[in-house]
C-alpha cells in the first residue's frame, strides 16, 4: 500500500449504451488519484483535526453498558451507578432491543409478515411502499410471550417469507434494517424449499403447480420491469445536470430546476392534446388561402404577425365547417350519402371540446400534484421543533463539493446562532417604543409598496388606452411591441425596487421575508395581467369590430411571451454576470446569490401567459416548451459561472409546495376564469375562426346538442344530461354544498387528531416518569438484596434492628 | 441485458438486485467504484465471494463522503465490525440506504444509529453535543452548544428521560420532510 501505483482503469463498456457508460458525476481525476497521496493526506488531515476513530464498545450484553456512565438517567436522585443486575434488566427492555438486537428485528418482521398473510385481502404494494410518514405501529413488540432463540425466530421468519408472493417478499427484504449479507441469506433460504409449505396443506398438487407457474410469471415480469426501469433512467432528461446542480448548490436551488421540469411536462401534455385534435387535423385540411402571403422578415419572431398570421398558429386559420366531409351539404339541409372510409370532423366542436378537456386535465393534474406535495410537507400537530430539525435534518447529503459543504456548515452555524439569539430576545422584554416604531416602519413600507403597484397599474392602463387610440398600420408592426416592452420593463424593475423597500423593514424570521417578497411580486404581476385581460376582452373587441380580434389577442400574447424571454435573458446577463464582475472587482464581495423566488415567479408568469393565450393561439405551448428548454441551459450556465447558493436556508419541500400552489391558485385559476369568460360571454369575430357565425363560442356545443336531439331518441340522453347538469343551476349548488360539507368535516377530523396527539404526548411523558420510578425501585430492591447478602456473609451475629432499618430505606 | 459481466454470477447479481434498491447497471457501477478505491485489494472476480475489506481511510476519501462531517459514523454504522472497514456488501448496503429509493423509516433507523455516537441505542446529551460540534465545525462556543442541545432535548424528548429514543427520533422526523433527501 505504500508504493505509488500505476493505475489502469479497466471498465468493460456495455455495447447497448449509445454513448458508452454514463460518466460518473465527478471528475475522473478526483477518483483515480494515486492512493499513496490520498492516504498521506488523510492521515495528515486526521492528525490536524484530531479526528480519531472511536473504538466501538465491545460486546452487546448488559455488561457492556456498565462501562460508560454517560447514558445515566437523569432521575431525581441522579444516581449513575446501577448494579449489574439492574443493568441486565435494562438492557433487555423492549425499547432498547428494538434498535440493536438482530433477534428483535427478525421477530418484528416475522410478526409483520404474519399479519400480512393473515389479512383477507393482500394490501397493495403501493400502499406499503415509501411511506412519507414512518408508522410507529410497525415497530410493535413481540406478540408471543415465549422468549425464542434467535435461530428459531429466523426460521419462523423464513417460513413466513416463503408464503408471500415474490414481489412483496422482495419489497419486505429491501426495507428491513438488516445487513446485506443477512438479507441475502434470508432470500436464499426463503427461495429454496419452494413446494414444501404448500404440500403440507393437504396435497393440493394442482394448486402448487399453478402457484409455481404464477411465481415464474411474476419473476419474469419483475425482471422485465427492472430492465424497463433502468432503461427509463437513461431516458430521464437532464439527470446528470440536475445531480451536478444539487451537488454544488443544494436542494433549494435544485427545486427551481425541478419546477422548470414540471412546467415542461405540463406544456408537453397540453401540446400533445392540441396537436392531435386541432392543429394536426387543420394542417391536413388547409383552408383556401385568402390573399397574398406576406414575405418572411425577421420581425415575425418577435411580433408574431406578418408571415405567421394566416398559419396554424392562430385562431383565425381554423375553419368553421366540418372537415373531410365527403359531399357538400345543400342549402336546404338534405342528407347526402357518406362515402365509405371518410370521417367527418366537426372543427368548431373539436376546438371547443379539446380546449375544455385540456384545461380540465391540467386542472386535475395540478390539484393532484399540489395535494400530494402538500401531504408530504405538512403534518398534523407539528409544533415548533425548530432546533431539533435544524440539528438533525438540515445537513443536505446531496452536497459533494468542499466549498459547498463549507457553505452548509456556515449556514447551519448561522441558523443556530440566529435561533439562539431569537430565543434570548424573546426572553427579554421588548419595549413599547421599539414595537411601535417597528409597526410604523412596516406600515410605511406597505404604503410605499401599494403606491408603487398602483402607479405601475395606472401606467399600463394609460399606455394601453393610448395604443388603442392610435391604431398601428400594418407596415409598422414593430410599434406593436411598445406595450409588451413597457410590461417587461415593469416586471424587471419592480422586484429590485421592492427589494430596496424590504431592506428598510426588519422581519423576525427570514422565511417570512421571503414569503412577503414573493407575495408582493405576485400581486404586481397579477394586477398587470388583469389590466391587460380587461384591455383585450373589454376594449379590443370593440375597437377591432370588423377585424379578427382573436388573432390580435393571440399575437399580443405571443409578443408578451417573446419580450418576457428577452427580458429574462437580459436580467440573467446583468443581474448575474455583470453583477458578479462588479462585485468581485470593485466591491470585493462574493458572487451574487441565485434569486430562487424571483426566478420561480418568472416561470409562473410565463406559464400564465401560455394558459391565457392557448385559446387564441393553439401553438403557444410549443413556444413555451422551446422557451423553457432554452431557459434551462441559460440558467444552468449562468448559475455555474456566476452565482452561489443562497445564504438563507430554504426548506426545499415547503418551497416546492408553495410553488405548485402559486401555479394553481392565482395563475391557473385566473387563466381558467379568462377562458370561461371568453367562451361564454364574448362574441367571436364574424370573419375568422371556427365560431364566426355564432353569438358565443359556447353556442357550438348547444348547436350540436340541438342536432343530437333531432337525430333520434337513441342519443337524446346526451342533450338531456347537458341541459340538466350544465345549464341547470341546481346541481351546481348541490355539488358546492356537498364539497363544503366534506371540507368542514375534514377540518373537524384534523382538529380531533390534534387533540389526540396532545393527549398521547402527555401519556408518553407520564409513562416516561413511571419508567424512571420503576427503574429506581428495581435498583433499590437489588441494592437491598445485595446489602442483605453482604450482611449475611459477614458476621453471623447481627442486631436485627439494622436490617429493618435497611428495609425501610426503599 | 445478458450476462456480459464476469464479476458476479447471475445468482449473485440477482440477489443484489432483490436485496437493494439498485438495478443491475447501478450495482456494477458501484462495484467498479468500490474496486477503484483499492484496486490491489479488491479482486475483479467476486464469484467465489472473497472476504475483502477496504480500509476506512479509502472509504472516507470518496467524493460523496469526503466533506461530510459524519463520514466516520456512516462508515462505522455500515461496516461489519463497527470499525469503518467495509466489505462490498457493506458498501452496497450503505449506498442503497442513502439512495433516493429507500423508504424514510429505513433511513430514519440508520440515521438514528449514525447520530448515536456511543452506540447505546439512545441519543443522549453527549451524542447531541458531538453532532452539533461536527455540524458547525467547532465554531460555536461551548455554551451555545450546550444551549442548543438543551433545546433539542426539550423539543424532541417525549418521555422526558433526558435522551432521545428511536421513537422520539422518528416522531421528530415526521415533522421534517426534507430529511435525508
Amino acid at each position: 500500500m505504500a508504493q505509488p501505483l500505476a493505475f489502469v482503469l479497466n471498465v468493460p463498456e456495455t455495447p447497448e449504451d449509445p454513448e458508452g457508460q454514463e460518466p460518473s458525476p465527478y471528475d475522473e481525476s478526483e477518483v483515480h488519484d494515486s492512493f499513496h497521496q490520498l492516504i498521506l493526506e488523510q492521515s495528515r488531515w486526521a492528525a490536524e483535526e484530531g479526528l480519531e476513530l472511536q473504538r466501538r464498545e465491545p460486546g452487546t450484553g448488559a455488561l457492556g453498558d456498565s462501562g460508560s456512565d454517560r447514558q445515566a438517567l437523569l432521575g431525581p436522585e441522579d444516581a449513575p451507578a446501577h448494579s449489574t443486575a439492574t443493568l441486565r434488566i435494562l438492557a433487555s427492555m423492549p425499547s432498547r432491543t428494538i434498535g440493536r438486537s438482530r433477534g428483535a428485528i427478525i421477530s418484528q418482521y416475522y410478526n409483520r409478515t404474519v399479519k400480512l398473510r393473515r389479512r383477507a385481502s393482500r394490501p397493495e404494494l403501493k400502499a406499503a411502499s415509501r411511506s412519507a410518514r414512518p408508522s410507529l405501529r410497525l415497530y410493535d413488540l413481540e406478540l408471543d410471550p415465549m422468549v425464542l432463540e434467535e435461530e428459531e425466530k429466523r426460521t419462523l421468519l423464513v417460513k413466513e417469507l416463503q408464503g408471500l408472493p415474490v414481489a412483496q417478499r422482495d419489497h419486505m427484504l429491501r426495507g428491513m434494517p438488516l445487513s446485506l449479507a443477512e438479507k441475502r441469506h434470508l432470500r436464499e433460504d426463503s427461495r429454496s424449499p419452494r413446494g414444501k409449505p404448500r404440500t403440507q396443506q393437504g396435497g393440493r398438487g394442482l394448486l402448487s403447480c399453478c402457484g409455481q407457474l404464477r411465481d415464474g410469471c411474476i419473476l419474469a415480469l419483475h425482471n422485465l420491469g427492472l430492465a424497463l426501469l433502468s432503461g427509463l433512467q437513461a431516458l430521464k432528461p437532464w439527470h446528470y445536470a440536475l445531480k451536478r446542480i444539487g451537488g454544488q448548490f443544494g436542494s433549494s436551488v435544485l427545486s427551481y430546476f425541478l419546477f422548470l421540469k414540471t412546467l415542461l411536462a405540463f406544456n408537453t401534455l397540453l401540446m400533445l392534446l392540441l396537436l392531435a385534435f386541432i392543429v394536426g387535423v387543420q394542417a391536413a385540411f388547409p383552408p383556401t388561402p385568402l390573399g397574398s402571403v406576406p414575405a418572411f422578415t425577421g420581425l415575425e419572431l418577435l411580433t408574431g404577425g406578418g408571415r405567421f398570421t394566416h398559419t396554424v398558429m392562430y385562431y383565425g386559420y381554423y375553419s368553421n365547417a366540418t372537415l373531410n366531409q365527403p359531399c357538400v351539404p345543400t342549402l336546404d339541409g338534405s342528407q347526402c350519402t357518406p362515402e365509405a372510409g371518410s370521417l367527418p370532423y366537426n372543427m368548431p366542436l373539436a376546438y371547443l371540446f379539446t380546449m375544455g378537456v385540456a384545461f380540465f386535465i391540467t386542472c386535475i393534474t395540478l390539484v393532484y400534484s399540489m395535494s400530494r406535495s402538500f401531504g408530504e410537507s405538512y403534518r398534523v400537530g407539528s409544533t415548533s421543533g425548530v432546533h431539533a430539525i435544524t440539528v438533525f435534518c438540515s445537513w443536505d447529503y446531496k452536497v459533494t463539493q468542499k466549498w459547498a459543504s463549507r457553505l452548509q456548515h456556515d449556514n447551519i452555524r448561522t441558523q443556530l446562532k440566529e435561533l439562539l439569539a431569537e430565543w434570548q430576545q424573546r426572553q427579554g422584554h421588548r419595549s413599547m417604543c421599539v414595537w411601535l416604531r417597528q409597526v410604523a416602519v412596516l406600515g410605511l413600507v406597505w404604503l410605499l409598496y401599494l403606491g408603487t403597484t398602483l402607479g405601475c397599474a395606472v401606467a399600463v392602463y394609460t399606455f394601453s388606452e393610448l395604443v388603442i387610440e392610435r391604431p398601428v398600420s400594418a407596415e409598422r408592426e414593430g410599434a406593436l411591441l411598445a406595450l409588451p416592452v413597457v410590461v417587461g420593463l415593469i416586471n424587471l424593475g419592480a422586484p429590485y425596487l421592492y427589494r430596496c423597500l424590504a431592506a428598510l423593514e426588519r422581519h423576525d424570521s427570514p422565511v417570512l421575508e421571503v414569503y412577503v417578497a414573493i407575495c408582493r411580486n405576485l400581486i404586481l404581476k397579477m394586477v398587470v395581467l388583469g389590466i391587460l385581460c380587461y384591455h383585450w376582452l373589454g376594449r379590443r373587441v370593440g375597437a377591432l369590430k370588423d377585424q379578427c380580434w382573436e388573432n390580435f389577442v393571440g399575437q399580443e400574447l405571443y409578443r408578451l411571451m417573446a419580450m418576457d424571454f428577452i427580458f429574462t435573458l437580459l436580467d440573467t446577463l446583468f443581474g448575474e454576470l455583470v453583477w458578479r464582475l462588479i462585485a468581485e472587482k470593485k466591491l470585493q464581495r462574493g458572487k451574487p446569490e441565485f434569486d430562487i423566488a424571483g426566478n420561480v415567479l418568472e416561470l409562473i408568469y410565463g406559464q400564465t401567459l401560455t394558459w391565457l393565450g392557448v385559446l387564441f393561439s393553439p401553438l403557444l405551448p410549443a413556444m413555451q416548451i422551446i422557451k423553457l428548454l432554452l431557459l434551462f441551459y441559460v440558467k444552468k450556465t449562468s448559475l455555474m459561472a456566476n452565482c452561489q447558493a443562497p445564504r438563507r436556508p430554504w426548506k426545499a419541500s415547503h418551497m416546492s409546495t408553495v410553488f405548485i400552489s402559486l401555479l394553481c391558485f392565482p395563475s391557473f385559476l385566473g387563466a381558467a376564469i379568462f377562458l370561461c369568460y371568453a367562451v361564454w360571454q364574448v362574441k367571436p369575430s364574424s370573419i375568422c375562426g371556427p365560431f364566426r357565425t355564432l353569438n358565443t363560442m359556447y353556442e357550438a356545443g348547444k348547436v350540436w346538442a340541438g342536432r343530437l336531439e333531432q337525430a333520434g331518441p337513441g342519443v337524446s340522453w346526451l342533450p338531456w344530461l347537458h341541459r340538466s347538469l350544465v345549464e341547470n343551476t341546481f346541481p351546481v349548488y348541490l355539488v358546492s354544498a356537498l364539497l363544503l360539507a366534506v371540507i368542514y368535516l375534514n377540518i373537524q377530523v384534523v382538529k380531533g387528531q390534534r387533540k389526540v396527539i396532545c393527549l398521547l404526548k402527555e401519556q408518553i411523558s407520564n409513562e416516561g416518569e413511571d419508567k424512571i420510578f420503576l427503574i429506581d425501585k428495581i435498583q433499590c430492591v437489588y441494592e437491598r438484596k445485595e446489602r442483605s447478602r453482604i450482611g449475611r456473609t459477614e458476621a453471623a451475629v447481627r442486631p436485627p434492628a439494622l436490617l429493618i432499618d435497611d428495609a425501610d430505606a426503599c | 441485458m445478458g450476462n456480459k459481466q464476469t464479476v458476479f454470477t447471475h445468482e449473485q447479481l440477482e440477489a443484489y438486485q432483490d436485496c437493494t434498491f439498485f438495478t443491475r447497471k447501478e450495482i456494477m457501477r458501484l462495484f467498479y467504484r468500490y474496486q477503484d478505491l483499492a484496486p490491489q485489494l479488491v479482486p475483479l472476480d467476486y464469484t467465489s465471494c472473497p472476504d475483502v475489506k477496504v480500509p476506512y481511510e479509502l472509504i472516507g476519501s470518496m467524493p460523496e463522503l469526503k466533506d461530510n462531517p459524519f463520514r466516520e459514523r456512516i462508515a462505522q454504522v455500515f461496516s461489519e465490525d463497527g470499525d469503518g472497514h467495509m466489505t462490498l456488501d457493506n458498501f452496497l448496503d450503505m449506498f442503497s440506504v442513502m439512495s433516493e429509493m429507500a423508504p424514510r423509516d429505513l433511513k430514519a433507523y440508520y440515521a438514528f444509529k449514525i447520530y448515536d455516537f456511543n452506540n447505546d441505542d439512545y441519543i443522549c446529551a453527549w451524542d447531541l453535543e458531538q453532532t452539533v460540534t461536527k455540524l458547525t465545525r467547532g465554531e460555536l462556543s461551548a455554551e451555545e452548544v450546550s444551549l442548543v442541545c438543551e433545546k433539542v432535548l426539550d423539543e424532541a424528548d417525549g418521555d422526558h428521560d433526558g435522551r432521545l429514543s428511536l421513537e422520539d427520533f422518528q416522531n421528530m422526523i415526521l415533522r421534517a420532510p426534507d430529511f435525508l433527501r
